[in-house]
């Protein structure tokens, strides 16, 4: 708890103020990089776009149409998701307790992915807003089996949990990829699957901010999800209504993983990698880490993005790739230096 | 007062608290004594509706603990169980803060910050009240449980084995500022105790379980005789009198 993203230190000496103007310097620090790689993002690509391009006489109104129509949009994209998807992981990981849980090793994406086949098939005409609303139902229900699974499941050793989840996806994921070869859409599925941010553009991101949103209302309930993460009897000791704030927890992370399924692909090792690497570095305190959730999830796709634009340019690498290659590296490193507290 | 009528608790076929009554008045430490496998956990769990009962009720200064909304019940009665096992990464202090959930709904004023603080203090981690739960020893740990429960300040309080993995200083400690809570706050404790002679040193009253039923309940002069203690373990102990306390010598 503490003040709203404060971690005092008495044995240093210092004040509370202090310590939290302290905090807050090093979040707008962090900020500022993220702003920095963001304005990168802008400026990179194949359409020629430069400072001078954009303010001079000719080519100015050109560049603006790029600028508006594409790179901003791709930007606010990788920002939103990223923030998301880092932020779902978390409340996931909090949930069940276990540091190896992210949507993709929950069978939560695979749901979503079979919800939003089984609307395109008896529905293609329905609105965007409506099919991932679908595939949100879907992933929750997904989800939800997924729990129930686990509490059949005698002898959960920290292994088993994310197992039987990437089991139980591949159960989810081998149905749905069997309809959407019979019904010729296997392309659709491998857009929903693989992130990609190159077809991004002006009208077809902005349900991005709906998962900009619900990740807002996580933030506001941070104590409530903290206090779930220590536990049933610990929560309902100080008297938190468990079971409510699990569902809570649950409905943001399915949605927020539909929305991200249905517009730009779902990003590997995301939800996986950032929620760890704050839980070193600061603890779970969510109240306190989910900024660090949020920036650092962003900053971390937009690198990545960065990354598969410009190494073999002007071709572009999936982000998906990349993060796939970044994510391991990382995630090996994590278990290895935290093996203690993982394992 | 708590009230506990009636009670039952079984898993299928075996019943592992059978028909339990006993009224816990206000004020004071009671201890419950027992063999392993006796039903003081599961007993305790009902009381503090972390587990439902199979039949029976269980009123708290006359509020039925299964109906009562849990963060009204927060505010009144605490408990802190046998296994913890918090696998979130949070500091003492946060954990101890989250004490005060049910009163700042995590808002928290000075007065519970103070509270925190003060509880921080009585359980001897002040030096330890930033680091976080996983870099401390099993003792450490307890400590900081036991501050939380503390810090959420309920006239009721339930600890089941609290001096688990404590060290001879800190468990003598750990039942003196019970002890203390007891008598300058007027707080209702409710301990599950191991080591018969603590319960004999620090309880105003002694309840003996086994086979989930209540075998013998009453003052520790009244439990602590070796006839008692043979009905509630099967084993033959000597009790004497030192210093005008009835001790267990059971080591050999
Ligand atoms: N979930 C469970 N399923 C079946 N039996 C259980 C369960 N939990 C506890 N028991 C049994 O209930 C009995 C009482 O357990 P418990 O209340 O923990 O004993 P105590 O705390 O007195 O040592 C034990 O015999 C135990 O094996
Ligand atoms: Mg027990």
């Amino acid at each position: 708890m503490g003040g709203p993203l404060c971690h005092v230190k008495p044995s240093t000496g210092r004040t509370r103020r202090e310590c939290c103007r302290r905090i807050v310097k090093r979040l707008l620090l962090a900020a500022t990089i993220v702003i920095a790689l963001a304005s990168i993002s802008l400026l990179i690509g194949v359409g020629d776009l430069s400072l001078q391009a954009l303010f001079s006489p000719q080519e100015g109104q050109y560049a603006t149409q790029v600028l508006l129509i594409s790179r901003i949009p791709r930007t606010l994209a990788l920002i939103l998701a990223g923030t998301a998807m880092a932020v779902a992981g978390t409340i996931m990981q909090m949930l069940t307790r276990n540091r190896f849980v992210e949507p993709s090793t929950a069978g939560t994406v695979e749901s979503a992915s079979l919800g939003l086949l089984i609307v395109t098939l008896f529905a293609p005409e329905a609105p965007v807003i409506v099919k991932m609303l679908v595939a949100g139902g879907f992933a929750l229900a997904g989800t939800a089996l997924f729990l129930r699974i686990l509490k059949l499941v005698p002898l959960r050793s920290v292994l088993t949990v994310p197992l039987v989840g990437i089991m139980l996806g591949g159960v989810i994921g081998a149905i749905t990829t069997f309809f959407a070869y019979r019904f010729d859409l296997l392309q659709s599925l491998n857009a929903w699957t693989t992130g990609d941010f190159s077809g991004v553009l002006r009208g077809r991101y902005e349900l991005l901010w709906i998962a900009f949103a619900l990740t807002l209302l996580a933030y506001l309930a941070a104590d409530r999800l903290t206090l779930a993460g220590m536990g049933r009897d610990f929560a309902t000791n100080l008297g938190l209504r468990y079971r409510s704030v699990v569902s809570f927890g649950l409905i943001i992370v399915a949605m927020v993983t539909a929305t991200i399924v249905v517009t730009v692909g779902m990003l590997p090792f995301l939800g996986l990698i950032v929620p760890n690497v704050v839980s070193l570095m600061m603890g779970d305190n969510m109240r306190r880490s989910l900024p660090w959730v949020a920036l650092l999830g962003a900053g971390l796709v937009l690198a990545c993005d960065i990354i598969g634009r410009v190494a073999y340019y002007p071709y572009e690498i999936p982000i998906g790739t990349i993060m796939g290659i970044i994510g391991s590296g990382l995630f090996l490193f994590l278990l290895l230096k935290g093996r203690e507290r993982l394992a | 007062m708590i009230e506990i009528s009636n009670v039952s608790k079984s898993y299928g076929d075996t019943i592992v608290v059978r028909e339990v009554s006993l009224q816990i008045p206000r004020r004071g430490v009671t201890s419950i004594i027992g063999p392993n496998g006796a039903g003081k956990s599961t007993l305790l769990s009902m009381i503090s509706r972390l587990a439902p009962m199979t039949a029976g009720t269980v009123k708290v200064d006359g509020l039925d603990v299964t109906r009562t909304p849990s963060d009204v019940l927060a505010k009144r009665l605490s408990i802190l169980r046998q296994d913890n096992r918090v696998g979130s990464r949070l500091t003492v202090r946060d954990l101890v803060e989250f004490g005060r959930y049910p009163y700042s709904k995590g808002r928290l004023t000075p007065e519970d910050r103070a509270q925190a603080d003060k509880a921080i203090r009585f359980l001897d981690l002040q030096a330890y009240s930033d680091r976080f739960l996983d870099e401390l020893s099993g003792g450490q740990r307890q400590r900081a449980y036991v501050a939380m429960v503390l810090c959420q300040d309920t006239d009721y309080v339930l600890f089941d084995e609290p001096l688990n993995n404590l060290d001879m200083k800190h468990a003598v400690g750990m039942m003196k500022l019970l002890r203390q809570a007891a008598d300058t706050l007027g707080k209702t404790i409710v301990l599950v105790l191991h080591d018969i002679n603590f319960a004999s040193c620090y309880s105003d009253y002694i309840v003996a379980m086994r086979d989930g039923a209540v075998v013998r309940h009453g003052p520790p002069d009244v439990i602590m005789t070796s006839e008692a203690i043979r009905d509630v373990y099967d084993m033959d102990v000597e009790i004497q009198e030192i210093q005008g306390r009835r001790i267990s010598i059971y080591y050999t």
